[in-house]
Parts: C-alpha cells; sequence; structure tokens
C-alpha cells in the first residue's frame, strides 16, 4: 500500500492534481516550466520548487547524507531542514532548500544526497553591496514588523524594513485572518503602500538579516534576482549584501514550529503542521490526500480544520494531552475527523514517502523512564500520505542571541524566549513568544514607539486592527513538552533529531553516556545543529532531550550559541565587488605606463605595482637582470623610485623629533646634504631606513622604504603625538607628491647634465663633483617646474635621484629618457636594483632583516650615534642579549663552485669535511648557523652570491660553511657583505 | 636639448582612460585643481592667523567641516592642527611659499600636496548611492550636507569626502593619486546599475 | 563591525583605525639610568585586563591622531575615547 501511494504520486497523471482550484498567492495566469530531477513540471509564478512539486505530488527531493534515507519537504520555509536540492540551470548553486526556492521559466534542479556540488566554472553573476542608516531596523513584515514600520514610518523616522520572503506579511500569508473585517493581506497590501510612499524608507523583500554584530550594526543578503532567472536584467546585481546601521533594531523574526521525535520520523510526507497550513494558503497547494496530524499543542488544530474544509481526508488528530481542547474539539467533530488524545504517533511506514503513521498510547515515562510501559501494545497504523507534526514553537530568537542578549527556558510555551531588553535592539511578536495576531500587532507598534521615544523622535501612534476573536482560553489546553516520543521496543536508532545530519536520539545517548552535558559538546559529538539549517528545528529539541535523559531542566541544560549566518550566504555574496582587478588596490606610479609600453614585468611590492624587469625580447629574467645590472654598473640606467615613502618633517623641532627616532644624528646635517639613517624599535630592532634630506633649517624630508611608509608617518605621529607633543614639528606624508627617479651608472652625469646642467635648463646645474658632492641635494627647475637633485646612491654607482611634482613626472621621465638615449640609458626594475644593493651589502629592511636584527648585526655600528644621550631603541643595544657575539650578522656567501643560486631561505651548516649532508637519524640535529636572506646572479662578479645572516658571522669571514641545496651540501665562502667596490671608489664616477 | 622637445606636460592618472564620466553616466567628473597646500597650525594662535590672512579666510576649527575662501577654493578641516587648503588657480609651489613664509615664523607649516591628491566630483541622483556602495559614513542630508567633510574610505582607498550642496547630489572627492585608478575603475563598477538601468 | 569615537571626527567603522597598546605607559624619563630588568619590564611588560582596560588607537583613515579609550575587554564595548591630553575619564 504504501509503495502503491508513493508511486502514484509521482506519475505524470497526478500532475497538479494536488492544487485547490482556487485561492493562494501564487499568480495562476503565469505558469512557469522547470525541470526537477529530469522530469518537467510546470508551477506558478509564486510558487518555490517545494510548492510547485507537492503541487505535482512529488514529496521526496532526496536522500540522507550518511544513511541515504529518502527525504522530503519538510516546512514550507528556511526552517526546512531536509528538501536540499542543486540548482543547475541557470548557474550551478548547491545546498539551496526547495522551500525557499522561487520557481521560474528554465530552472534546472536536482535532489542532493545530503551534500551539494560547487561550479566548476567561474561565477560570472554581480555580488555588491550598500551601507544603509537608519533609526530603525525593523526584521520582518509580518503583522507585528508591519506595524513597528508603520509607526516609525509616520513618525519621520529613518526605517530599513527587512523581510526574507518574496513578499511582505509573514504569517498572515500562511493564513486566512482578517483585520478590521477584512482579509488581512489588504492590510497588508495597504501598509506596503505607504511604506513605499514614504521618503525615508527603505523596504525590501527577499532580503534576510543574518547578522545583528556590534553598535546596532546587521548584515543581511538581498535576492535581488535569483527569483527572476533568465529574466534576470544585464548588470543587476544578483545578490546584494546590506550594511545596516540602526540606531536602533526591532527584531520580529517569527517563529519556527518545532517537531516530536519519534522513529521515522523522516519519511518524505512528514511535515510541520503549520508548514501545511501555509501550502494550502499561501500556495493553493494540498500537502497530501490523506492526512494524520500529530499535536502536543492547540496550533495544529488550525490546520487539521482548514486542511478538512480543503478536501484533505484528515484521518486523525492525534495528541499527547488526556484533554483536548474544547473548541477545537467541536470543531473536529463537526468535520467528522477522529481525535485520539492521550496517544502519540511512535512510529510511520513507507520507503519514499509515508504510508501509515502508527499511533500508540502516549508513553508518559519519557525517554528516560528504560522500560516501556507501552511495551507489548501493537500501535495502531493509520493509512496516511501525509503526517504533520507539532510540537509547539520556538521564537525565532537568533538575531536576539546573536547580540548577546540572554535567553530563559519558558516551560509553558517549551522553548528560550528573550530574556533582557538590549539597549539598541527589541523583539516583537512572536519572536519575543506572542502568538495572538492582536497582541503581535500592538508589540510591534509598542515596540518601535519605545525604540524612537528613546532616541528623542516624536512618536506618531498607528492604530492597531483589530483581529478576529481568539478562542476563548477556556476552551484551550495548555501546551504538552514532548521532545521525543519513545520508541515501543526501546530502539532510538531511527528517531532522527537532525534529520540533514541523519543525527538521531541514539547519537544524544551516545554522547551523553561519553561524559558528555553541555549542548555545545554535544553538538559537536553528535553534529546535529551543525548542517546548513544551523538546527533550526533539532537545537531546542537537542537541549530537552538532554534535560530529559539528565533529569534536568531545560533552562539548567540550556542551548547552543547563535551564530551568524542566520541562513547560509555564499561567499561570493560575501566578496561583493572585493573581487578580480578590485579584490586589492593597486597602487600605480605617474610613469605606470609608460612601464607598461615598455613591456615590464611586474612585480606587487605591498599595494603598489613595480616593474621588476623590462625584457626585450627573446629574454627572461636572468638574462634581462643580468643586461640591467650591466647597464647600471657600465653606462647608465633609470629606475621609477616613486613608491619610496616620503615625509615632510617641519618646524623648529624637526631635528630634534629626528635625533630622537634615528639612531644617528639628524639634526647636525647642514641644509643641503643627504645622511642615511636608521629607525629602531625601542627593543633596538631595525624597523626601516632611509635617506634624509636637510631641506631647510626647519624642514627635513624624510624617505622610507616602499612598505614602510605609511608604517613610519604612523610610527613617527605616535612617538610625536603621544610622547613629546611639546615640539614644535609636523609631519605629513608626501609620498604621491614627488616622483623619484634614480639615474645610475658611469654616464649618469652626462644624462643629469644633459637634461638639468647649463645646457639643458634657464638655472643650470654643475654636475660637477667638485659642484654637486654625493650625498647633497640642489633644487632647480625645468621649464618653471622646480626639480630636486641628490646624489643618493643605492648602487655604490655614480648615481642622482631626481625628485619632481608627480603631475610632471612622466615628462620629466621622458626627458631623461630621451637625454639618455646616446649613452643607451636603461630602465631597469626591482630585480635589478636588489642585484645592484645587494653587490654593494645594503641590506633591505624586512627581507635582510626579520624584526630581530640590530644595526650592529647589520655591520652598521657606524650610524649608531654614541653623542646622542638617548634615541628609539639606544637603551636595549645594552642588554646583555643584544652584546652577544655569537648574534646573526649580515655577511656575504660565495658559492664556491661559482654556478649555484642559493635559494633565499636556505639554512647554513657548519662545513663538513665529507661534504654530505648528514643523517639526522644519525647525527642527531645539525646545528643551524643562519640562514640565506638575499641571492642574486651577478654580472659584475660573474658569478651568483649570497647575503646571509649567520652567527658569529663577522668572526667567520674567510670560512667555509655549508648549505644544503636539494638534498646536497654546497660549500660557501663567508665573505664580506660588500662584494663590489669596496672602497666606494665608483660613487664619484 | 630643451629646445627639441616640447614643454613639460601635466599629467594626470585619469588621463588616457575610458571616461569615468561615460561609465558613471554623468556622475563623476575629474575636477582640475592647480593648488593644495597643507598647512599646520595652532588654534588660536599666531601660525593660524598668519595663515588665514593669506588665504583671506579663517581656518574652520569644527572637525568634520570645510569653509569656502574668496580665491573659489576652499579649506578643509584635516585634524585638530591640519587643514588642506585648495586653489583652482594659484601655481601650488608658489602658494606653498606665501603660506609657509606666513606660518613658519609662528612654528606653523605649509607644504604643497598638489600632486598628492587628484579630485573628483559626484554629483546627480546617483551620487549618493554610489557613495552608499563603499563608503560607510552617513552622507544623509540631515547628517552631511554643504560644509561637511570626512576622511574615511571609499571602496579600499582613502578618502576626503566634501559634501557640497545641501540635497545629497553634489559632493568632491580627493583621493591619493597613487589610488585614483584604483578608484576610478572601482566607481565605473559601482555605476554598473545606473548604466544599465 | 564596531564604531569608535574618534575624539575628533565622531564615531567611525572600526576599520579606520589602527590599535596602540596599552595606554599611560610613558616613555621612562632617562632610560640609561635604568637596569636591564627595569627597561625589559617597559619594553616587554604590559597589563592584561580583565574589564575596563586603558589603550591607545590611532584614527589612522581619518584625522591621523592618536587618542585614548576605556574598552571592556570581557565585552569589547568602549566606555570612552578621550585625548592624549586628557586624564583617563572615570568610567562605570
Ligand atoms: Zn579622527
Amino acid at each position: 500500500m504504501s509503495e502503491t501511494t508513493s508511486t502514484t504520486a509521482t506519475t505524470a497523471q497526478a500532475r497538479g492534481s494536488f492544487r485547490t482550484p482556487t485561492g493562494g498567492r501564487v499568480d495562476r495566469t503565469s505558469p512557469v516550466t522547470f525541470t526537477f530531477a529530469g522530469v518537467e513540471h510546470t508551477g506558478y509564478r509564486g510558487d518555490t520548487l517545494a510548492s510547485a512539486l507537492l503541487a505535482d505530488g512529488v514529496h521526496q527531493i532526496g536522500t540522507s547524507i550518511k544513511l541515504g534515507r529518502p527525504r522530503g519537504v519538510g516546512a514550507a520555509w528556511a526552517e526546512d531542514p531536509s528538501s536540499l536540492v542543486q540548482v543547475e540551470e541557470p548557474f550551478p548553486d548547491p545546498m539551496l532548500l526547495a522551500s525557499t526556492v522561487e520557481v521560474f521559466d528554465g530552472l534546472v534542479a536536482d535532489g542532493v544526497p545530503g551534500q551539494g556540488r560547487l561550479a566548476d566554472i567561474a561565477d560570472s553573476a554581480r555580488y555588491d553591496s550598500r551601507h544603509l542608516h537608519v533609526d530603525l531596523l525593523v526584521v520582518g513584515a509580518g503583522p507585528a514588523g508591519l506595524q513597528a514600520a508603520l509607526t516609525a514610518a509616520r513618525s519621520g523616522a529613518r526605517v530599513a524594513l527587512l523581510d526574507e520572503q518574496s513578499e511582505a506579511g509573514g504569517s498572515l500569508l500562511g493564513s486566512d485572518e482578517l483585520l478590521d473585517g477584512r482579509p488581512a493581506l489588504e492590510w497588508v497590501a495597504d501598509a506596503v503602500a505607504e511604506l513605499a510612499a514614504a521618503p525615508e524608507v527603505v523596504h525590501l523583500q527577499r532580503t534576510t538579516v543574518f547578522g545583528v554584530y556590534d553598535d546596532g550594526f546587521a548584515l543581511a543578503v538581498e535576492r535581488r534576482t535569483d527569483h527572476l532567472g533568465g529574466a534576470a536584467p544585464e548588470g543587476t546585481s544578483r545578490q546584494r549584501v546590506w550594511r545596516v546601521r540602526a540606531r536602533r533594531t526591532v527584531v520580529a523574526a517569527g517563529a519556527h514550529e518545532r517537531p516530536v521525535v519519534f522513529t521515522d520520523n523522516d519519511r518524505p510526507g512528514t511535515m510541520l503542521a503549520g508548514s501545511a497550513r501555509t501550502y494550502l494558503h499561501r500556495y493553493g497547494v494540498l500537502a497530501g490526500s490523506r492526512a494524520v496530524v500529530f499535536t502536543t499543542n492547540d496550533s495544529a488544530y488550525r490546520a487539521a480544520v482548514d486542511l478538512a474544509d480543503a478536501g484533505v481526508h484528515v484521518a486523525a488528530v492525534v495528541d499527547t494531552r488526556d484533554v483536548a481542547p474544547a473548541h477545537w474539539a467541536v470543531e473536529l467533530e463537526r468535520r467528522g475527523v477522529p481525535l485520539r488524545t492521550a496517544q502519540a504517533v511512535v512510529g510511520t511506514r513507507g520507503v519514499e514517502r509515508v504510508s501509515a503513521a502508527l499511533v500508540a498510547p502516549y508513553d508518559r515515562a519519557g525517554l528516560a523512564a528504560g522500560a516501556r510501559s507501552s511495551a507489548g501494545v501493537e500501535p495502531e497504523a493509520i493509512e496516511c500520505d501525509l503526517l504533520l507534526v507539532s510540537g509547539g514553537w520556538n521564537p525565532a530568537v537568533h538575531l536576539h542571541s546573536q547580540a548577546r542578549g540572554k535567553l530563559a527556558f519558558d516551560a509553558g510555551l517549551g522553548a528560550f524566549l528573550p530574556a533582557e531588553r538590549l539597549e539598541d535592539l527589541l523583539v516583537a511578536g512572536s519572536a519575543a513568544g506572542t502568538f495572538d495576531l492582536s497582541s503581535c500587532l500592538r508589540q510591534g507598534g509598542a515596540s518601535a514607539a519605545t525604540a524612537l521615544s528613546e532616541l528623542g523622535l516624536d512618536v506618531t501612534a498607528v492604530p492597531v486592527p483589530s483581529a478576529a476573536e481568539q478562542p476563548p482560553s477556556s476552551s484551550s489546553s495548555a501546551p504538552d513538552l514532548v521532545w521525543v516520543v519513545p520508541d515501543p521496543s526501546g530502539d532510538s536508532s531511527r528517531q532522527f533529531v537532525d534529520v540533514q545530519r541523519d543525527a538521531t536520539v541514539a547519537d544524544v545517548q551516545r554522547a551523553l553516556g561519553a561524559g558528555l552535558r553541555s549542548p555545545e559538546h554535544v553538538k559537536r559529538y553528535t553534529t546535529i545543529g551543525t548542517a546548513h539549517d544551523q538546527g533550526k528545528t533539532s537545537g531546542v529539541v537537542t537541549s530537552g532531550i538532554i534535560a530529559e535523559l539528565l533529569g534536568a531542566a531545560p533552562d539548567a541544560v540550556g542551548t547552543t550559541t547563535f551564530r551568524p549566518p542566520y541562513t547560509p550566504v555564499a561567499f561570493a555574496t560575501l566578496a561583493g565587488r572585493d573581487r578580480g582587478q578590485l579584490f586589492d588596490p593597486v597602487r600605480t606610479t605617474s610613469v605606470h605606463d609608460w612601464h607598461v609600453q615598455a613591456g615590464a614585468v611586474w612585480e606587487d611590492v605591498g599595494q603598489w605595482k613595480r616593474p621588476r624587469y623590462y625584457p626585450l625580447a627573446g629574454e627572461d629574467m636572468e638574462t634581462a637582470v643580468l643586461r640591467e645590472c650591466a647597464a647600471a654598473r657600465t653606462g647608465v640606467g633609470i629606475l621609477d623610485g616613486s613608491t619610496l615613502g616620503k615625509i615632510d618633517v617641519q618646524g623648529p623641532d624637526a631635528g630634534v623629533l629626528l635625533d630622537r627616532l634615528y639612531t644617528n644624528l639628524m639634526s647636525s646635517l647642514a641644509v643641503g646634504k643627504v645622511r642615511y639613517g636608521v629607525m629602531c624599535g625601542a627593543d633596538g630592532m631595525v624597523i626601516d631606513d632611509g635617506t634624509v634630506l636637510r631641506v631647510a633649517e626647519d624642514r627635513f624630508l624624510v624617505m622610507t622604504t616602499t612598505g614602510g611608509a605609511a608604517k613610519i608617518l604612523e610610527w613617527m605621529e605616535e612617538w610625536h603625538q603621544t610622547e613629546w607633543p611639546e615640539l614644535r614639528v609636523h609631519l605629513a606624508s608626501v609620498t604621491e607628491q614627488w616622483a623619484a627617479f634614480p639615474v645610475v651608472g658611469p654616464r649618469s652625469r652626462d644624462v643629469i647634465g644633459a637634461v638639468f646642467g647649463a645646457g639643458g635648463s634657464e638655472d643650470g646645474v654643475d654636475v660637477s663633483n667638485e659642484a654637486f658632492g654625493f650625498m647633497t641635494w640642489q633644487d632647480t627647475t625645468l621649464d618653471g617646474v622646480p626639480v630636486r637633485l641628490a646624489r643618493i646612491s643605492f648602487s655604490g654607482e655614480l648615481a642622482w635621484e631626481v625628485h619632481v611634482d608627480s603631475r610632471y613626472a612622466l615628462a620629466v621621465w621622458e626627458r631623461l629618457i630621451a637625454a639618455g638615449a646616446p649613452y643607451a640609458i636603461t630602465p631597469y626594475g626591482t630585480e635589478t636594483m636588489h642585484v645592484l644593493r645587494a653587490e654593494k651589502g645594503y641590506p633591505i629592511i624586512g627581507q635582510d632583516t626579520d624584526g630581530t636584527v640590530t644595526p650592529q648585526d647589520l655591520g652598521m655600528a657606524w650610524v649608531v650615534s654614541k653623542k646622542k644621550p638617548d634615541f628609539v631603541g639606544k637603551r636595549s643595544f645594552a642588554r646583555a642579549e643584544n652584546q652577544r657575539e655569537d648574534r646573526k650578522h649580515l655577511v656575504g656567501l660565495l658559492p664556491v663552485d661559482r654556478e649555484t643560486l642559493l635559494p633565499e631561505g636556505s639554512q647554513i651548516i657548519e662545513h663538513r669535511e665529507d661534504g654530505v649532508l648528514p643523517s639526522v637519524s644519525e647525527t642527531g640535529p645539525v646545528p643551524m648557523l643562519g640562514h640565506v636572506t638575499s641571492s642574486y646572479r651577478s654580472a659584475y662578479l660573474e658569478r651568483p652570491f649570497a647575503l646571509a645572516l649567520v652567527k658569529g658571522g663577522r668572526a667567520r669571514v674567510g670560512e667555509l660553511l655549508h648549505v644544503p641545496v636539494k638534498g646536497r651540501l654546497v660549500a660557501v665562502e663567508v665573505t664580506s657583505p660588500v662584494l663590489v667596490d669596496p672602497e666606494g671608489a665608483r660613487r664619484d664616477g | 636639448m630643451a629646445d627639441t622637445l616640447v614643454p613639460l606636460q601635466r599629467t594626470h592618472p585619469l588621463d588616457a582612460r575610458p571616461s569615468l564620466t561615460e561609465a558613471t553616466v554623468g556622475a563623476v567628473r575629474v575636477v582640475d585643481v592647480s593648488a593644495q597646500v597643507q598647512v599646520r597650525a595652532a588654534v588660536p594662535g599666531p601660525a593660524a592667523d598668519a595663515l588665514a590672512q593669506v588665504i583671506g579666510a579663517p581656518l574652520p576649527t569644527r572637525p568634520g567641516t570645510w569653509t569656502p575662501t574668496p580665491a573659489g577654493g576652499r579649506i578643509v578641516w584635516l585634524g585638530p592642527d591640519e587643514w588642506l587648503v585648495v586653489d583652482p588657480s594659484a601655481p601650488s609651489w608658489d602658494l606653498e611659499a606665501r603660506l609657509r613664509a606666513a606660518a613658519a615664523p609662528h612654528g606653523g607649516a605649509a607644504l604643497d600636496v598638489s600632486g598628492q591628491r587628484v579630485v573628483l566630483s559626484l554629483s546627480g541622483e546617483h551620487a549618493r548611492d554610489l557613495l552608499a556602495a563603499g563608503c560607510a559614513v552617513d552622507t544623509h542630508p540631515s547628517v552631511f550636507r554643504r560644509g561637511a567633510a570626512a576622511q574615511t574610505l571609499l571602496g579600499q582607498a582613502g578618502v576626503i569626502l566634501l559634501a557640497l550642496s545641501d540635497d545629497g547630489t553634489d559632493y568632491e572627492l580627493f583621493v591619493r593619486s597613487s589610488f585614483a585608478r584604483y578608484l576610478a575603475d572601482w566607481l565605473a563598477d559601482a555605476a554598473t546599475e545606473h548604466r544599465t538601468a | 563591525m564596531q564604531m569608535i569615537k574618534c575624539p575628533w571626527c565622531g564615531p567611525r567603522e572600526e576599520v579606520e583605525y589602527h590599535y596602540g597598546g596599552q595606554a599611560h605607559v610613558a616613555y621612562p624619563a632617562e632610560p640609561a639610568a635604568l637596569s636591564d630588568e627595569e627597561w625589559a619590564h617597559y619594553l616587554f611588560f604590559r597589563d592584561n585586563t580583565r574589564g575596563l582596560f586603558a589603550e591607545r588607537w590611532v584614527h589612522t583613515a581619518g584625522c591621523r591622531r592618536w587618542f585614548n579609550a576605556v574598552r571592556d575587554t570581557v565585552t569589547y564595548r568602549f566606555h570612552a575615547t578621550y585625548r592624549p591630553d586628557e586624564p583617563r575619564p572615570v568610567t562605570a
């Protein structure tokens, strides 16, 4: 019998037969065709995949992740733990819920075996974000949320009303309530129209507030075109993240119905009772033809009555309570629906679809009792193709809890409720445990009024529409608290707590048996609540089961922490526009396009794009760099050094500040002179280096490394602002103000002379050694544009740095290139710059140092002033640790074979007579003496060389050491780090 | 050599790039500013007075504001002792020299930063939507109207944002010139829906 | 995304700021006069307070000013921000 039911339900002749003739919110004039599991179906605009499939009698969606059991539609929205699908067309999208995917023409979807599959092609959809500032954020456009939003709108507040469904109305969409004597959805439509006309209201549907964070910050995802499929407008983002900053938030997010756990409670056709009512009223779909309703509370009676009225044969209402609510008992009797009190569903039959509910007297002894009082009593099978379940309602306290609001267990509701009012977040309606419509409306309006008056806004109250009278409370019954219906045979291994994880009561029992007590631990042991629904239906039940098994109160057991996101959000959505070329800003210099034209290969230095080298046709990096190096050492080269950090230091105390921050004396620098300096942290470790130009008595230009620019300005400001605010000095970045071009090599004087010399410029500069000495600068102009020339060398060669307002930089660069043509001026990149400086033993801070290196370690004791009483770092040089002779020193390494390019980062060990890499198992650990920090091929030396930090390195100059490279030992000679022109003869040309 | 060469051309990071104005449906335009000079002074004090004398207007002391100058420029508050003086026509190095000469004797400072940042105007019905795409500052005219200034982030670029009107349709953006192309690309991208709508 | 109130610019998102460690730790007047141990204490030791903690921040993306804040290290909540020349305010 069970098999025939499910088979007929999926055959073609059953198609559409579960759709009511009229009613529902779907647009029956707009049919849409979609494909599910290879079968074409027709639904209507306004359907979800689940409602359209249910209309065709399809209940099974997929199979479960571990056990492969058939799984169906469990609910009508995001609390559904089981209707997992993979959308294939228009674009592969894994792990969506049939109950939340809206159908459109051309949709192709499949059920998934508990787990979807990512697309193997790039997602071409657009995702973006917007910031939004409001006085009041209202989450949820149900009755409470709408009343809150109306109140705020009429009060003139800036409002955001965000709701996750395709249209406003919340619970009213799934009911047939009246407000002010007319259908409630007419009131909803009026409210929506009023909000649309209000200038300061942003009302968005299909928008899920998935996280609430500090200081009124909330994140929401708006699904803008998902429901349009191929009809999505070009250029419109598919999803948008709203970054909402709200002064107050009213959470009116509703409640989720809670299941009761029993044996085989996972069969397709098993559904939350209120969801069946939603399928009926909202979608015009009967979730089955023959229903059994299993409940512990009054709310499911509405579903039984509405379904019976719509033509569903309701075979029984099974209530665990001894006494059914009088009002509803009469309603059932009127419809001829059998009512069974003090009974429970203890199991089901069926394979791909439930075919019968097994009903037995309800065993109040519960799980912990062990022996079953009902054992031996044969349950009664009631045939059905739909089993509706209600174990009560869980208010959607997620956002309150994310905002660190406390929760408390309400024994009457059997659920956790907000236990405190947060300063900037209020909860209203069923999310606060208020379930009758009038109270929800009142509470929504009142919450908004409270929030706005706290903000000092004048509140315009909005009359509350009157709802139909509720059944008198005397005729209702208190809900029963039932987490699990014990299995008659005591087998809890098919009692599913987390349907998506295939986690059962048996798993919880095992976890407790292993000594776990906290729901947080049980969650991780059993995986309950870790699936993509994050335990919306299983979380509270788990707490209840733990409490029951431990004989504790659910309040004492507590619940797991609610964390964002409320529902899953794709990484692409979170990334938004920060991807591709906008992933990280690309910083460019004024000469960038010239470098592009010249075929530069780029190196990313921080966010800057710098030319690494400029290959000629057929050149690889090695040959290009050897050529560029040779040009700089024998002819002339030019580098775009504009990325160097530059800081303008002005004021009467400028020199004093620099004296305190540099290891050497800067105040003694004469105007017109340049000095190299090193900055250390208070711990004495080098943090940056560069040249300093004294521009005027009260003005310096500080050059930093490219990577250190922002950090060093902040460092200098930190000391100035927080330690020495009395110093009259002002700091500012001029990194982009000044372009800087080192012109390097024996012929650089010719080039600089040609452009800026007496023949080239109206106030020409005498570039002779005598008139323009090393480490001096001079100002000049070029066509009226101020230019600063400085004789600075980072290569050991005769060199000038040309500084010019970056707006004129390209023009000046082109002049230099033109003037250099007779000398074959060669643009070079960062790679050549590194080789040239390394040949001279000039360290790169951050490459040859790592925050543990002092100036003395670098062999730069000469840059550390002995005259100054103090400077940042000085005291630390005297620490015993920094005085040790076996500290690592910067040295040069020359591979003895004159061939091997040592990989940077290679370890260095003592020289071994046998030249064989020792086996650690035989010799034990081999002491590491240090590592290679820089390594290049030198055109000048005609061999590879390296810089390295080596223990006691300066005392080892002349020694042989070994560097393991790919399993063999490479012998290296320790040298001074200065390998080219140690006398400094080349710098004057 | 100079006689064989064209005079030194000024270039702009957004030269020879696809039109940003077109890409943003008219919302963004490049603003040509002759001079930007950052000045420093304690307020109240003689350096501030001397600077005001040269500029022809007092330095605004309220954080997050800018004021107009008689020369048609602006003075933008950057910090409690720091302002950006923008001049539409004065040669930048000349303006630095005049301001520095006034302020330095009193411990103040002035420095030419005309090449440090470029200026974009952002106007029209989409202006606020473009800002909302990447700026966390509330630009609602009730809290950010003519005279307001904010140093903040737009996308991932640091910007100085000025409100020029009271109705949320006219702004000016200052961005470091090395970030100009990034920001231009970012703005053009943010305007995608305005182009296709 | 927390909001931090710059004493000059007002509330801004935390990404505009950099953290600067414990506040009110003055650079020693005469480092040379300190023992190695005293100097190491200045260099390496900071309070690890549970609760209200005075710390330094700098408004990097804004006005570039350093300022102090009193923040609860348990809740992260800022109780006050104040200029470097102001004393630590009395906070609950
Ligand atoms: Zn600030």
